[in-house]
């Protein structure tokens, strides 16, 4: 279906959505630890957390290809692993299991039960399981409920029944929790409200008499049926059920939250309702009603409580007191139930309490939090509000309740996960002029919103920093003896002379070691059993344990160039180009082999490879030498120092390293030869262990120095540091053992080594300069740092001053009272009551006020200050909505910041009074602003931009140029450009781009002599756009709210005979087509990643790099799109995508091409996603899929890493 | 004959099972409420597309969650007076403009 397409793109995540729609928890790998199971957009994700180390770690994720919307996770009786269902858009119920021993999912069920899509009648917006595990429901939000019976069959497997129906027309579902019924009958609740009457009435009083109803649903296990078996009226505002424990642990049934209260209800119990308390405070609106939003349900062994959560973050902890018989033992009946504050939290989408004491708050907006109990809120003086004191009638009145929200006093945040979720706004620029670009990013809402920098590399930590009395070349660390634990030497070599420090509790110099102190060193080895070896330019010195010195000297008129050394073996390389190799024997001697070899140019590099386990030797020898060649000789005794193979290269070889890694082609592990260039490239070349033939070779440019490598260890596996102008790891990836080339986020070393002390396991040495520097790397899951700046307000959209490091960011917030107001308030109490305590917003949120908004300009430096360093805030109750940077041709083509702003802005139905363009000076290189003056339009400016010396906007569907004035902006000229309303403006020459909310983009252009824009051009299908970029002349390429991503191109002529010189009197009296503009643009690409594209950006992303199309997703995705140079790629990559959606279906049951395909069929896009889950498949299906292909499964996995690795990390 | 019958049943089957499946006699009210609740529904189920408009709304995911299922009982609102000729009156069918969310 992927129709054909003169271009293609290659559609690539750089970072996943981290936005967490559900999380789970369970114990999902058998054992009786918990794991959480978290979905972001299409993504599902396992944590482990560690709870001694107070946070949760990703094991393993992978991409459904489908929509993720509900998860639940169940266990049947008598079993120990839990399973999870996924509700999806495939309109199938998916049971999927974690496999640990593969780190995989596992997919038992998988039942359709409907149409795909999201659709209003077709179950998968809500799921529940019933707690023992025997039954589960699925829901939509209108009429359709099916119940699937969930059993073990004599094998012990999981068996699933086919659907029970329980729909009932015309009715529309709030809410679904199971109840905790014990082992009696599993019984689900509804929130349910029939809309059949109102409907049907004309008066409209049907619809003002509707009940909200509270609907279980018996599955009777024995007949196989389900009825609705009992339904009571509720507070027709209730939103949200919450299962209480039953059985022995409590009272069974459900809490109903509703506005401003949450009641018990069960079948055979009265009903107790509680207040939820409302914030007290100065600034708090006391008549404003709380929600609650999400909430966790905890038990233990015959105890149990909530913590509620309500929309301003604030939990409160809900418990149930029973009826207590004569005996003071509880009976099954509900005495009263009682609320009282805990903490504040932020707001959540889930919320859950692990057994270790933990509680998991994925976050609504921004970070994700892990907190941990450090008390229970059992004895502290909160006010405890009772069901006693409130009637339980949901249309009685009662007065309020208030409390003081506090600091957090019940627990302690332990882990901070960063989340760019919501992500508005992206830019990629370079601007602290390092090899590749960073990406700049605006996050979050509220006072949790931030300013993000993201570059690509690996943390490090550093443990010492110690300066030296001179410059050293080169540093290694030794062992004494074959099975010491840690490093006992640090030899550290000069210009003349060598210097022998020993490892302790201090670090020392040590003189009596047999190291020659005199001469500068090449190579330093724990040679054999005990004894350790020195190889400098003037000889070899073999140092045994019991201090005897045995030296071989190097031939008269040479020296030693380059050597090689491992546990038994040394080979060293002579001025003269000949090549010495010894071997150690069985009494720990060290012998010269008789065979030499003369290289034709002078040796650069050697490298032995380690002695493989249960071998006595390393069987090759790799040498480089200055004719640009690397040579790969034979150690085996019958034919040593022969030629192996030859590898030619572009530039001499400046270090050479043999090393075995995991390789996810083969599964195991697989030799390499690594090999840096002087010009500062890095390949790496499969090494055949039999042949000794290089094979496979792929390359890297490092950067402008020449390359160093050094063979390190991180988390027990192989690494190489490579070093250049800046230090590189190169590791395989955990998940898919592909091998990942990063960079470290440290200073540019010289020369690094490994270190490992108590202290330090698995640490490093390096130099830089004069300085020794010990450091270590912790994390390879990750390879984006991120740095945050808070902001105050969401923030909406943001600009980059055109020559300095600064970022302009326009924050608004709706329904939050502004600064001026808020201190009027404060000043009002305080001359009234004294002091008043104002909580901080980043914790307990900013005080609400409908219809207000606070709005600002930020000037941010997240270069040097890394902060906020001037901010300015809007009065008026005017909310920024755009914001650019103009210079003007009036002004000498001085550079002004123009921000649009809207008065008085109702979102939904849309509403304002006025719109301005507020124009400011930019002072002190654009640290400083200057209001000069504003200028009221009819409607907000949502897009501006600089045109031509002049500026131009979107006011509602008007398209207007406007001139800088004295005392006002001064419009110029205008047409109506879009049918709704102005979004976004991209422009090259005179050719402006215009987007509209609801209708795609339109071409115009201007006609400098007629002064006069005319639209030519638009699209054929409604797009809700929400971000465009000129990727050419003639092509747009853009993202709209539905998380589509699309390209479209203005055909030829139409974009030739728009630019045609003359007054465009042709152009306007062109015939319209079909109400629109005269010619139509032609769609060339069309994609739906899922995410909500909010920005989209032609640009390189590595040094060196090709342009792609990046773009930036509302919950935190990052990705691109790469054009296709060869259409054989094309063939490739789509027969590769092709048998990978038949071999490896998606995990959810949704078809990958109807998914991408989901609301127009995708075109001229390959999903590079996809692709990358061959390195994932299990070895046969790999070697199929690469039959099928005609390549070798290790061509396929390198064209597939090529593919992101040319381009992007 | 028979085979009339039998697309007939075959339709109320499928208008049944499929909400919003029009027949010969879709009043303006049906389609348009049907139109309502098929996008309100839709905007509860994407996730990304409900944290869009919270934000957008300044209101937490959850509230808007449940005040977009509650617009879904009331549709475009009470149906139109039937007249007694048969005719489907002028109702003023006020769709609400959908929000812009985010910007």
């Amino acid at each position: 279906m992927a129709t054909t397409s003169s271009m293609f793109m290659y559609s690539l995540t750089i970072q996943p959505p981290t936005a967490i729609t559900q999380a789970i928890l369970g114990q999902f790998a058998g054992t009786k630890e918990q794991q959480i199971v978290t979905a972001s957009g299409s993504k599902l994700t396992i944590h482990r957390p560690e709870p001694s180390q107070g946070r949760i770690t990703p094991i393993y994720s992978q991409d459904v290809f489908g929509i993720i919307r509900t998860l639940a996770a169940f266990r049947l009786a008598g079993s120990s692993k839990d399973y999870i269902i996924i509700g999806s858009d495939s309109g199938r119920i998916t049971i999927i299991e974690y496999v640990p021993a593969q780190n995989r999912f596992n997919r038992i069920h998988l039942e359709t039960f409907g149409k795909s899509g999201i659709r209003r009648v077709i179950p998968g917006q809500y799921l529940a399981v019933d707690p023992k595990g025997r039954a589960c429901l699925i829901s939509s939000v209108e009429k359709n409920k099916l119940v699937y019976v969930l059993n073990r069959n004599a094998q012990a497997e999981l068996t699933i029944s086919s659907p029970l129906e329980a729909h009932k027309p015309q009715t529309l579902v709030f809410a679904l929790v199971a109840l905790d019924a014990g082992y009696e009958n599993p019984v689900f609740a509804t929130l349910e409200v029939d809309y059949t009457d109102a409907d049907q009435d004309p008066s409209g009083q049907a619809f003002e008499e509707l009940e909200k109803l509270l609907v279980y649903y018996e599955l009777d296990l024995g007949l196989n049926h389900v009825v609705r078996k009992w339904a009571e009226p509720v507070d027709r505002s209730a939103t949200m059920l919450f299962q209480v424990p039953g059985g022995s642990d409590g009272p069974s049934g459900v809490l109903v939250c509703s506005d401003d209260n949450v009641t018990y209800r069960h079948s055979n119990q009265e009903a107790f309702r509680v207040p939820i308390p409302r914030r007290r405070g100065i600034l708090e609106n006391p008549d404003r009603k709380r929600r609650i939003v999400a909430g966790a349900m905890h038990r233990t062994r015959g105890a149990f409580f909530f913590l509620l959560q309500s929309e301003d973050g604030d939990l409160f902890k809900v418990t149930i007191d029973m009826v207590e018989d004569e005996n003071g033992q509880a009976t099954g009946e509900v005495q009263r139930l009682k609320i009282k504050y805990f903490d504040t939290v932020p707001v959540a989408t889930s919320l859950f309490i692990l057994k270790s004491g933990y509680l998991f708050v994925g976050s609504e907006n921004g970070n994700h939090q892990l907190y941990q109990f450090e008390k229970l809120g059992d004895d502290d003086d909160e006010t405890e509000f009772v069901s006693d004191n409130f009637p339980a009638d949901p249309t009685e009145a009662y007065s309020p309740a208030f409390f003081h929200p506090r600091p957090v006093e019940n627990i302690r945040l332990s882990q901070n996960i960063d989340s760019m979720n919501p992500l508005l706004e992206c830019k990629i620029a370079n601007l602290t002029d390092e090899d590749a670009p960073q990406i700049y990013a605006i996050c979050g809402a509220g006072a949790r919103s931030s300013f993000r920098t993201l570059k690509h590399g690996l943390p490090v930590s550093e443990i010492v920093e110690s300066e030296l009395p001179s410059r050293p070349s080169a540093v290694w660390t030794t062992k004494l003896t074959q099975n010491d634990r840690f490093d006992a030497y640090i030899i550290l070599s000069f210009e003349n002379a060598t210097l022998v420090l020993s490892i302790g509790e201090t670090v020392e110099e040590v003189t009596d070691t047999g190291f020659l102190s005199s001469a500068p060193t090449l190579a330093v080895q724990q040679l054999g059993e005990d004894a350790l070896l020195q190889v400098h330019p003037r000889g070899i010195r073999h140092i045994r344990a019991d201090g005897k010195v045995n030296e071989w000297p190097a031939p008269q008129h040479r020296s030693i160039v380059a050597a090689t050394t491992n546990s038994s073996q040394v080979a060293i390389a002579l001025s003269s180009g000949e090549i010495v190799y010894f071997e150690t024997d069985t009494d720990g001697s060290l012998n010269e082999y008789d065979e030499k070899r003369e290289m034709t140019g002078t040796v650069t590099c050697l490298s032995l490879g380690d002695v493989p386990a249960g071998r006595v030797r390393s069987s090759f020898l790799a040498v480089g030498c200055d004719d640009s060649t690397v040579r790969i000789l034979s150690l085996d005794p019958d034919s040593t120092l022969e030629n192996k193979s030859v590898q030619a290269l572009t530039s001499p070889p400046s270090a050479l390293s043999i090393m075995a890694m995991a390789d996810s082609t083969s599964g195991g592990s697989t030799l390499y030869l690594h090999i840096g260039l002087y010009s500062g490239v890095y390949l790496r070349t499969v090494l055949d262990e039999i042949t000794g033939e290089l094979t496979d070779t792929r390359t890297r440019f490092l950067g402008l120095k020449p390359a160093k490598l050094f063979r390190v260890s991180i988390k027990g596996q192989a690494a190489v540091l490579a070093l250049s102008s800046r230090p590189w790891l190169g590791y395989s990836d955990v998940q898919t053992n592909g091998f990942m080339l990063t960079p470290l986020n440290y200073v540019g070393l010289e020369w690094g080594w490994m270190f490992s002390s108590e202290q330090c396991l698995e640490g490093m040495v390096g130099i830089e300069g004069q300085n020794l520097r010990i450091f270590t790397i912790e994390d390879l899951t990750n390879n984006l740092l991120q740095e945050s700046i808070a902001l105050q307000n969401t923030p909406r959209h943001f600009v980059k001053h055109p020559d300095q490091p600064l970022f302009y960011v326009v924050e608004a917030d709706n329904n939050v009272l502004s600064s001026s107001t808020k201190n009027k308030l404060i000043i009002d109490s305080t001359a009234v009551n004294g002091n008043a305590i104002v909580l901080p917003p980043e914790d307990f949120g900013h005080p609400r006020g409908t219809g207000h908004w606070a709005s600002a300009i930020s000037i941010i430096d997240p270069i040097t200050a890394k902060s906020v360093i001037s901010r300015l805030e809007l009065e008026d109750n005017e909310a920024a909505v755009s914001v650019t940077i103009a210079p003007f041709a009036s002004q000498d083509e001085e550079s002004f910041l123009i921000v649009g702003t809207a008065k008085d802005l109702t979102v939904n139905p849309r509403t304002y009074t006025a719109g301005f363009i507020h124009v400011y000076r930019l002072h002190e290189e654009g640290k400083e602003l200057e209001f000069i003056h504003k200028t009221k339009v009819e409607q907000p400016p949502q897009a501006l931009l600089a045109f031509q010396g002049r500026l131009l906007v979107g006011v509602g569907p008007d398209l207007r140029i406007y001139d800088l004035g004295m005392r006002q902006m001064l419009r110029k000229c205008q047409t109506t450009a879009t049918p709704h309303m102005i979004v976004g403006l991209q422009t090259q020459g005179s050719r402006i781009v215009v987007s509209d909310v609801q209708e795609s983009v339109t071409y115009v252009v201007y006609k400098v002599q007629e002064n006069r824009l005319i639209p030519f051009a638009d699209d054929m299908i409604a797009r809700w756009t929400t971000c465009t970029t000129m990727v050419d002349y003639e092509s747009v390429a853009g993202g709209d709210k539905f998380g589509n991503l699309w390209l479209v191109r203005c055909p030829p002529k139409a974009s030739e005979e728009a630019d045609e010189d003359g007054s465009g009197a042709h152009l306007m009296h062109e015939r319209q087509y079909l109400a629109g503009a005269p010619t139509r643009l032609s769609l060339m690409c069309h994609f739906f990643p899922q995410d909500i594209p909010t920005s989209v950006q032609k640009t390189s992303l590595v040094a060196g790099g090709r342009d792609v199309i990046f773009w930036s997703g509302f919950q935190g995705t990052l990705g691109m799109l790469v054009p296709f140079v060869s259409r054989e790629d094309v063939d490739f990559f789509q027969t590769l995508e092709m048998q990978l959606a038949s071999q490896n279906p998606p995990l959810a049951g949704r078809d990958h091409l109807i998914y991408r395909s989901y609301y127009v069929p995708v075109k001229g896009v390959i999903d590079g996603d996809l692709c990358e889950t061959f390195f994932l498949l299990a070895n046969d299906k790999k070697q199929m899929i690469a039959g099928e292909l005609d390549r070798s499964v290790r061509e396929v996995e390198r064209k597939i890493s090529d593919m992101r690795t040319r381009v992007a990390y | 004959m028979a085979d009339k019958l039998r697309t007939l049943q075959q339709l109320e089957h499928l208008q049944q099972k499929y909400i919003g499946t029009g027949h010969a006699d879709t009043t303006r009210h049906e389609w348009t409420n049907n139109i309502v609740r098929d996008s309100y529904a839709s905007y509860v189920g994407h996730p990304a597309l409900l944290s869009y408009m919270a934000l957008g709304m300044g209101e937490c995911r959850e509230v808007v969650r449940a005040r977009f299922v509650e617009k879904m009982v009331r549709g475009v609102g009470p149906a139109p007076v039937e007249r007694e000729d048969g005719e489907d009156g002028e109702e003023v069918v006020v769709v609400e403009r959908r929000d812009r969310g985010g910007k």
